[in-house]
């Protein structure tokens, strides 16, 4: 929701609209099409493709709700690295496990 | 006579001062982002515990068509969440659980019209988005009062455990589904992720009822609109990575 000058509020207010209704309409069908490739995918085909590309699905759809939703996208700069850099420690933390869940299975 | 020459030095002006805002935010505005990050760090720790504790236990290895409840395997969540409300007996995989997801997506859609209204100073616009965001919180959450009151009785046909009890519905120790950590985890994160909704419902409830008796009109802005509108925003965004990693995958 960029704020333009040189448009009067009502234009302004109908380009926000538009926008968000754009945004949400992404979401609904990147949703469908997980339930879609959930139900299509046959047994004989890799389930690891398949749940990689859920998980690609799901960051679009994090991207947009954080991006446009949240307006961080629109922060300064500054703001958007404060809140976006710490999730690396998340990422850390996955690998971690990961590689140690191959431990505590043999455990 | 002496002269002295008063130097009247102008204090140098220093961010620390006050009276700016870093980062060109409002101080409860940062503070929401900053919690924010935190419950997102609690959540992935949540769904990471459950992705390596998935891994600690076998995976079921037969033909998808063929899946059968045992304590002995991980279940595949499309053969747990089948029911629907009225639609007893009949196999719809995951269809409550989009539903639910389509219903937590649209009151995000309408908290962000409220927060647009808000720009706008447009107290009617605000309450009515508000109202449609809280209508739309409840309904979500007297879904998973019906998801969990399902998973807690059972679908109707016991499971023969490894311990030869036949066993129906779930509770902390054990259940027909999988292994007997399958049911904590589910009880943890939708429980903690309902946590949240219920949290973020009574918030909306306390800005709705403020925006009606015209606090922000008077007080000129609708910024807490849009601080609650971050929170309910999270609760989406956390929804989306369980419906993937406890659903999906």
């Amino acid at each position: 929701m960029a704020h333009d000058t040189n448009l009067s509020p009502e234009e302004q207010h109908k380009k926000n609209v538009k926008h968000i209704i754009f945004v949400a309409l992404l979401l609904f069908f990147v949703t469908v099409i997980e339930f879609i490739l959930a139900f299509i995918w046959p047994d004989t085909w890799n389930r690891e493709l398949l749940n990689g590309l859920f998980v690609a699905l799901t960051l679009v759809k994090a991207f947009y709700i954080v991006a446009e939703f949240m307006h961080l996208k629109h922060e300064v700069k500054t703001l958007i690295w404060s809140i976006g850099f710490p999730t690396v420690f998340i990422i850390w933390l996955l690998v971690a496990l990961v590689y140690e869940g191959e431990h505590m299975i043999s455990f | 006579m002496s002269t002295t020459a008063t130097v009247v030095k102008t204090p140098k002006k220093s961010i620390w001062d006050g009276g700016v805002s870093p980062l060109k935010a409002s101080y409860g505005k940062l503070m929401m982002w900053f919690f924010l990050l935190s419950d997102a760090f609690t959540f992935s720790a949540l769904l990471i515990t459950y992705g390596t504790i998935r891994f600690m236990h076998p995976a079921y290895d037969g033909l998808f068509s063929e899946f059968t409840f045992s304590d002995q395997h991980w279940p595949i969540p499309e053969k747990v969440f089948n029911a629907f409300p009225f639609f007893h007996g009949v196999d719809m995989p995951l269809i409550f659980v989009g539903l639910m997801t389509f219903i937590l997506i649209l009151s995000s859609v309408t908290m962000v019209l409220a927060v647009e209204a808000g720009h706008r100073k447009d107290q009617r616009d605000v309450e009515k988005w508000m109202l449609w965001t809280v209508i739309g919180g409840i309904t979500f959450l007297g879904c998973q009062a019906w998801e969990w009151g399902h998973f807690i009785v059972g679908t109707g046909t016991p499971t023969i455990l490894s311990n030869g009890v036949a066993f129906e519905g779930a509770n902390l120790t054990q259940n027909q589904y999988g292994p007997p950590l399958f049911a904590d985890l589910f009880f943890f994160i939708t429980g903690f992720h309902g946590t949240h909704v219920l949290s973020g419902v009574i918030i909306n409830i306390v800005i709705f009822y403020n925006v009606v008796m015209g606090t922000y009109e008077r007080r000129g802005s609708y910024e807490m609109v849009e601080k609650v509108g971050l929170y309910w925003h999270f609760v989406d965004l956390v929804w989306v990575f369980v419906f993937t990693f406890f659903y999906l995958i």
